[in-house]
């Protein structure tokens, strides 16, 4: 065992404990939290493996932005806090599902890959990468820069106000209960009313 | 170095994303855990890339991995527009609450 290996189980035990604490932490920023600490030692793993590029994509594109739009997001919508309130009732069945999915995924692992020699990590290097995006991967990366330009124009769509029919205030009819307001006004308000003299429009004016 | 460690790892993640989106209320934090779905795909991407082919000329697997790494972003997005729409019209973001197509 190199160092190499000793590197990378330090920096996986960090990412599998924070997968971990993501899916099971009762306090929902602390959840957005270990999210970005996973997505942090994945960026580490990624160092390990010599993918320098990528692992830099990853801080910037998902610990700088997409963590933070996920704290938005748990602001904005203000959300119940507990685990009760956080969890389903089929815990149980998740972690049977997840479980059972983990030993299957294993077994294919070690039985397909188990064999195989250890072999020096070696990576491409950056122009290498910009070589390959811009000479065979062209069409795909347009097609994706297309795709991010409709999403975030579909996201716009989505999540702005309809100011075209809602821009208004509605009017709508307030109900009041009776027992909040004085017992005074109220009577003065029946006495009117039966009296029948006087706009009923004006008593509220 | 075996690619064992790595290719197990994101089956661990793998897991958890999945145990997440079972188990998990919430609609934001089930968007976090197909992130993490997403991510531990990513892993594998780049363990076959560099640890069995090493040599490919256009480096398919990191290719795929930062192609993946976009397409999440504008699924975030996109999800969570969602989500603020749901919480807008239901004052709920529980996923047990989204049961109507329409109203």
């Amino acid at each position: 065992m190199t160092g190499h290996d000793l590197v990378f189980v330090a920096v996986g035990l960090l990412t599998a404990g924070g997968a971990v604490f993501t899916v099971t932490s009762k306090n929902l920023m602390h959840a957005a939290l270990f999210f970005a600490v996973t997505l942090g030692g994945i960026a580490g793993v990624f160092l390990t493996l010599a993918a320098d590029f990528l692992a830099l994509v990853q801080i910037v594109v998902y610990v700088g932005a997409v963590a933070v739009l996920f704290m938005f997001g748990l602001m904005l919508t203000r959300a119940p806090i507990g685990r009760e309130a956080l969890d389903g009732q089929n815990r149980g069945l998740a972690m049977a599902v997840a479980g059972g999915l983990f030993v299957v995924l294993s077994t294919l692992v070690i039985g397909a890959f188990g064999d195989l020699p250890t072999a020096e990590v070696t990576g491409p290097r950056i122009d290498d990468l910009g070589i390959a995006i811009f000479a065979d991967w062209v069409l795909p990366f347009e097609v994706l820069s297309m795709l991010l330009l409709a999403a975030l124009i579909g996201a716009i769509v989505l999540a702005r106000r309809e100011s075209g029919e809602s821009g208004e205030e509605l009017t709508v009819t307030r109900i009041e209960m009776a027992q909040d307001r004085d017992p005074e006004a109220l009577e003065r308000e029946q006495a009117a009313l039966t009296s029948g003299s006087g706009g009923t429009g004006e008593e509220h004016a | 170095m075996s690619p064992i460690g790595p290719l197990l790892l994101a089956a661990f993640l793998f897991s958890a994303g999945v145990y997440g989106v079972i188990a998990r209320r919430n609609a934001v934090l089930v968007l976090i855990s197909v992130e993490l779905m997403l991510n531990a795909v990513n892993i594998n991407l780049v363990t076959f890339q560099n640890l069995l082919f090493p040599g490919d000329p256009a480096v398919t697997g990191q290719m795929f991995a930062l192609f993946i790494i976009g397409v999440a972003a504008a699924e975030v997005g996109v999800g969570l527009a969602i989500v603020f729409n749901m919480f807008r019209n239901r004052a709920s973001v529980d996923v047990d609450d989204a049961d109507l197509m329409r109203w």
